[in-house]
């Protein structure tokens, strides 16, 4: 870890924030994906049955 | 270059690209982030915080090019009717949500020690803030409206609208010489610019930020191409 002084508060706050956004988006829209597909999936698979 | 944004074909290519995006973007990240926060030195003034500027700086660029993007795609709508660009347009909104309040975020947590505030009515500031109430009214226009044509013609008017405002936002430290913001990090000029000890890692993370943009608008884009297909399929079988 390096030495980050005074400002080490801000300098992981800012980290954090960013990366759970960060990661929040790709999660979020990965998940909406998945959920998509087996949606259309089964709307197919009705259609044909 | 029309025939790859056809839904069919736009699926076809974008499925064996979207792994090797996130990958790109994943390696990018990672060699930036982990740079720029261990490995560069502190600022004689910033001290620690300028570490914050390879999340804040790509970023906040990425907002504004979001919406850059999203401002091309709705007028690729509005004259050639192309459903997959208007999908895309709207598929890119979330993501240039997340890259504005990345933005703000992390400038206002960078503001508190280096100006005494999180927040100053400065117009680079302001002009941010409203691009994300844009942002936010964009995607509640599109939820709103039922029929998608419709949906698609009126936020694209508001992209445009909206276009000033990502406009203001990038120069708007050059127009009113006022204000806490300063210029731009990046410069040609190399007297204007960051020091290359932080300037090397800073471009590892715009790459990141930039390939991560595009990986989740294809990804995003695909969702609402199914999604509008399930509804074609709901409406034949109802």
């Amino acid at each position: 870890m390096p030495d980050l002084g005074k400002y080490a508060a801000e300098v992981l706050l800012a980290y954090g924030v960013s990366l759970f956004i960060l990661i929040g988006i790709v999660v979020l829209s990965w998940r909406q994906s998945q959920r998509t597909k087996r949606d259309l999936d089964a709307a197919e698979a009705q259609c044909n049955g | 270059m029309w025939e790859y944004a056809n839904p069919k074909r736009f699926m076809g290519w974008t499925a064996p690209v979207l792994p090797w995006a996130f990958g790109l973007s994943a390696v990018c990240l990672t060699i930036g982030l982990i740079w720029g926060f261990f490995f560069t030195p502190v600022d004689f003034r910033q001290g620690s915080t300028v570490k914050i500027i390879y999340l804040h700086v790509p970023s906040a660029l990425m907002a504004i090019n979001a919406w850059v993007m999203m401002l091309m795609a709705s007028l690729i709508w509005l004259v050639r009717r192309h459903h997959v660009s208007a999908l895309a347009a709207k598929a890119a909104a979330p993501v240039g949500v997340a890259m504005t309040l990345i933005a703000l975020a992390t400038g206002a947590i960078w503001g508190q020690p280096m100006w005494g505030t999180y927040w100053a009515w400065d117009p680079r500031l302001t002009s941010f803030l409203i691009l994300f109430l844009f942002y936010l009214g964009y995607m509640a226009l599109w939820a709103a409206i039922e029929d998608p044509d419709t949906a698609a013609d009126l936020t694209s008017v508001l992209c445009i609208v909206g276009s000033v405002f990502a406009f203001l936002s990038r120069y708007a430290v050059n127009f009113w010489n006022q204000g806490l913001h300063q210029g731009a990090s990046l410069s040609l000029d190399k007297e204007k610019n960051v020091a290359d000890v932080f300037y090397q890692p800073l471009l590892f993370a715009i790459g990141g930020f930039v390939i991560l943009f595009f990986a989740l608008v294809l990804l995003r884009t695909r969702t609402e191409i199914r999604k509008r297909r399930i509804g074609a399929l709901q409406r034949r079988e109802g």
